[in-house]
């Protein structure tokens, strides 16, 4: 879905959902799942709808995760850190580790 | 310059709903909309289709407010049909929840009251004891020491309203102008209207409505009518999407379709200053989780504040100019709640070109009754 424009360098690792992701030092947390083809970050409490970044500015909600045991983060505003662990919002429903991002 | 049957200043809730019924129809309307840097009054809009307690002193605008929430459900389905949006209208009634003795009394009273002042036309409500109130609310807080209910209350999605107005709008034929400030509105001697708009857009028009929010005072005084508006600041906190508890709508919280909690409204009179303030916002999230402490695990996402239109007593300013009676005004803070008959009665009498004598009870001449 999206791919990076530049060369990865200051690669880190993160891990979403107990999945091992390369990301580059300054990625958002948004954009390093993005970037390795994560297209729902949680599902929605009510209907179950799959919710990805829609603004990536800190506006729509629709990012949120818990890093590293805390709860309700907008991933578009957190940096990346090595060894870092994200799961979807406890809130919402599971988020999608497959590479289509589907489901 | 385009020529419009009725040209309608003003894009938020108020003008749009007019825009959607008078566009019905068949007739040539345009819609002329500052944009979004404008004060958007509707952005206090809390989404309660409310009926219980208002209109005190007023027994006219607590039937009006009655006979819009019975003109919701047509409305809310002929949308839907008509445009495929759903405004989340839902009646199953809602709760005034009191959080103290005192707060409980002077409820009670105040719907005895209107119950007498309505007298025929009275709507029904109950009283709830907390027991029975945990049954419908189960998060009820153990301080609540009651509740009143009314059937005729309910709520919908403001912005899904306001999208499926100006859909609906267009969808009749309908042409909608943004970014169109109006600076000048022209009488013209052979009767209608010219209308001026910043970045160079001109109309003409035989009938207008101003439905400008704050911006009406001013617009008014082109044609000669004095509207006595002036801004309330509401603040409201909006938390994350939770599972759905809550059945339904409360005077200060109520769970949206998408299981966000809306939490509010507050007033506060500081003119035009449209900035938050924390004391303001303790107090909302203080109240509110005092009647649902199960919101105390929640996070908030959003606050805001916004200032929505005020009358000297509360109740809407509804007025037909005398000098230009093609021209009318219309000004309100319960943009939701009387969308439906904004919609339908309201869209009428300016076709009509006569506010009927019933509705005069809403003309600012209310306000120069000598002491």
């Amino acid at each position: 879905m999206f791919r990076r424009r530049d060369r990865v360098s200051d690669p880190v690792t993160i891990w979403f959902c107990d999945r091992a992701i390369e990301a580059v030092a300054d990625d958002s947390v948004a954009a390093a799942l993005l970037a390795a083809g994560i297209a729902c970050f949680g599902r929605t409490p009510v209907s179950g709808a799959p919710r990805a970044p829609f603004c990536m500015i800190g506006n729509c909600f629709d990012c949120l995760v818990e890093i590293d045991g805390e709860t309700n983060l907008q991933a578009c505003l957190v940096t990346v850190r090595d060894g870092m662990r994200i799961r979807s919002h406890p809130g919402n429903g599971p988020g999608d580790d497959s590479e289509k991002g589907k489901a | 310059m385009k020529h419009l049957d009725i040209a309608v200043i003003g894009g938020g809730l108020l003008g749009s709903a007019f825009a959607y019924g008078l566009s019905a129809d068949g007739g040539r309307v345009g819609l002329i909309d500052e944009g979004d840097h404008a004060i958007r009054t509707a952005r206090g809009n809390f989404g309660l289709v409310w009926v219980q307690g208002k209109g005190l002193n007023m027994p006219d605008y607590a039937r009006w407010s009655l006979r819009s929430a019975y003109a919701w459900t047509p409305f809310s389905e002929q949308l839907h049909a008509q445009t495929g949006i759903s405004v989340e209208y839902h009646r199953p009634g809602g709760f005034y929840v009191s959080i103290d003795e005192q707060e409980f009394a002077d409820n009670l009273a105040l719907l005895k009251q209107l119950r007498n002042e309505a007298g025929e036309d009275g709507y029904d409500y109950e009283i709830v004891e907390p027991s029975a109130l945990r049954k419908q609310l189960p998060e009820i807080g153990p301080a609540v020491p009651g509740a009143t209910y009314c059937p005729h209350d309910g709520h919908a999605n403001p912005l899904k309203l306001l999208r499926a107005l100006q859909e609906g709008f267009q969808l009749n034929g309908g042409v909608y102008t943004p970014r169109a400030r109006v600076t000048h509105i022209v009488p013209l001697k052979s009767g209608g209207f010219e209308i001026h708009c910043d970045g160079g857009h001109r109309f003409g028009s035989d009938k207008l409505v101003i439905a400008a929010g704050h911006g009406s005072a001013e617009l008014g005084h082109h044609l000669g009518m004095e509207i006595p508006i002036f801004p309330v600041q509401g603040q409201v906190v909006v938390t994350e999407r939770a599972q759905m508890t809550m059945a339904y709508p409360t005077n200060y919280v109520r769970q949206t379709d998408d299981g966000n909690y809306l939490l509010g409204p507050s007033a506060r009179d500081v003119g035009f200053n449209d900035e938050t303030e924390t004391t303001t916002l303790r107090d909302i999230t203080r109240r509110c989780t005092t009647a649902f402490p199960h919101l105390k695990r929640l996070r908030v996402q959003r606050t805001w504040a916004a200032l929505r239109i005020m009358t000297p007593d509360g109740f809407p300013v509804y007025l037909q100019s005398e000098a230009y009676p093609e021209a009318f005004s219309f000004s309100c803070h319960s943009g939701v709640t009387l969308a439906a008959v904004h919609a339908t009665d309201v869209s009428r009498w300016v076709l009509d070109g006569q506010i009927p004598s019933r509705y005069r009870c809403f003309h600012p001449e209310r306000f120069n009754v000598p002491a």
